[in-house]
């Protein structure tokens, strides 16, 4: 699971066994540590396959080492060094304390190696369970969402229209009806009047009637049916019809006030 | 138009918009479908029943952070996969295991992904997390500079082939021995 020493190459040649004394040449040092995912992957990977105790660690070669490579990784990776100083600093911490003697008044004193292992196993934790959440199959890559293809069809709510917007359009048509009168269809015979009692007649004698069914496409031109339009909206805006729909694209219906 | 009279129809129905949203549908709209002639409970007793039979052919009814699905089953995945030779270049380890850290210790400021996996946080790695919609900002922590609290999306679940977290395996199963203090 872990990385293993092949999976590191310097200069172009895998590298089979870590040098002993840690020390890397400064010029494969960024293959090297691009091989890590920072500090804490380079000391866990040197401490789960070599070995290492964290106690042993030779600081004072180390830390000659470190220095060496910030210099070089300034110029670099300046972010990177600063991550691998602070390591560094962080074992020398734990080394001196491991030296020096306790203070006779701290009875119990937590090993000072015990939060950088702490820290350490977390990390190795995560960096798993980053391993297995790469594994698993993902949309887009082993996972098919199912996608029929079908023609888009969105439901058109049919728009609101109040009741002064009806008497508006009203207006404006019997205004224009008024502007055009010379040349207007024999207004007498088509009176939307006319046709609103015929509506209403119809519909006393038949209860509740269909929309579509008040207008006989054969038989009437387009005037008439456009009148008898203009009958039926002006009958609902007097109050006069009740007209009800379920759903949109069904059926309309027409039922006269008084019926109920 | 003609309202369902059955529960074959509206099965079908169901099936119809499952099959063609491309995406997981939530419980809310699949009952659109019905325009509320359909109770929660009703809706998922019809969606085991298509689950169960849907369980014989090439797709299957899977249920995700967001809703439930239609997918190819697994055995299908690395046929269908040689049709787009280009695949997605892989995230870096460390956006994997950035991605890790927030799955599991969420929510988490940059400073909590930096302390555990001991560098700084490269702000393209966030930004490529955020970009596919695998994480977000769900608020700020409140201390001084007030970092933002990064956590997973549902579109995360949903990528991942999950309802919740939960079904993620603990990070304990990741947990490997002891570092001994002394050798």
């Amino acid at each position: 699971m872990l990385i293993t020493t092949s999976d590191i190459k310097i200069n172009g040649e895998a590298l089979y066994e870590l040098p002993k004394d840690l020390y890397i040449p400064p010029d494969a040092l960024e293959v090297y540590l691009e091989s890590f995912e920072g500090p804490l992957d380079l000391l866990l990977y040197l401490i789960r396959k070599n070995n290492l105790d964290i106690l042993n660690i030779p600081m004072a070669d180390l830390t000659a080492q470190y220095m060496l490579y910030v210099e070089k990784m300034k110029a670099i990776k300046l972010e990177l060094a600063a991550d691998y100083l602070l390591m560094s600093a962080m074992l020398i911490e734990i080394k001196s304390r491991m030296l020096l003697p306790k203070p006779a008044e701290i009875e119990e004193e937590d090993d000072p190696r015990a939060e950088l292992v702490r820290r350490l196993m977390e990390y190795e934790a995560i960096k798993l369970a980053a391993k297995n959440l790469d594994e698993m199959p993902k949309v887009g890559e082993e996972l098919q969402v199912a996608h029929a293809y079908y023609h888009h069809i969105a439901e058109i709510k049919p728009p609101e229209v109040s009741m002064d917007e009806l008497v508006e359009a009203w207006k404006n048509v019997l205004k224009r009806a008024k502007l055009n009168s010379h040349h207007k269809l024999g207004r007498a015979e088509l009176s939307v009047r006319e046709h609103m009692s015929m509506v209403l007649r119809r519909l006393q004698t038949e209860g509740m009637c269909e929309f579509s069914a008040l207008f006989d496409l054969k038989i009437d031109g387009l005037p008439k049916l456009v009148v008898n339009f203009l009958a039926i909206l002006e009958l609902a805006k007097e109050g006069l019809v009740k007209i009800t729909q379920q759903a949109a694209f069904s059926t309309i219906y027409l039922q006269a006030s008084s019926a109920e | 138009m003609r309202e369902p009279e059955n529960i074959t129809e509206m099965k079908q129905i169901l099936e119809a918009a499952l099959l063609t949203a491309g995406q997981a549908l939530s419980l809310d709209d699949m009952l659109k479908l019905f325009a509320g002639r359909m109770e929660r409970t009703t809706l998922r007793m019809l969606l085991d029943e298509l689950k169960q039979e849907w369980e014989e052919k090439t797709l299957e009814l899977v249920q995700v952070a967001t809703g439930y699905r239609f997918q190819a089953k697994a055995e299908y995945s690395a046929f269908i996969a040689r049709m787009n030779p280009e695949r997605e270049p892989k995230y870096s380890r460390a956006v994997m295991e950035t991605l890790a850290i927030i799955a599991y210790r969420q929510p988490v400021t940059r400073g909590d992904i930096e302390q555990i996996r001991g560098v700084t946080v490269n702000p393209n790695v966030m930004r490529q997390l955020i970009e596919r919609d695998w994480i977000d900002v769900v608020g700020q922590r409140e201390v001084p500079g007030r970092p933002s609290l990064y956590a997973t999306t549902k579109h995360f679940l949903d990528d991942l082939n999950l309802r919740s977290l939960a079904e993620l395996p603990p990070i304990e199963d990741f947990t490997q021995s002891e570092i001994p203090l002394d050798s």
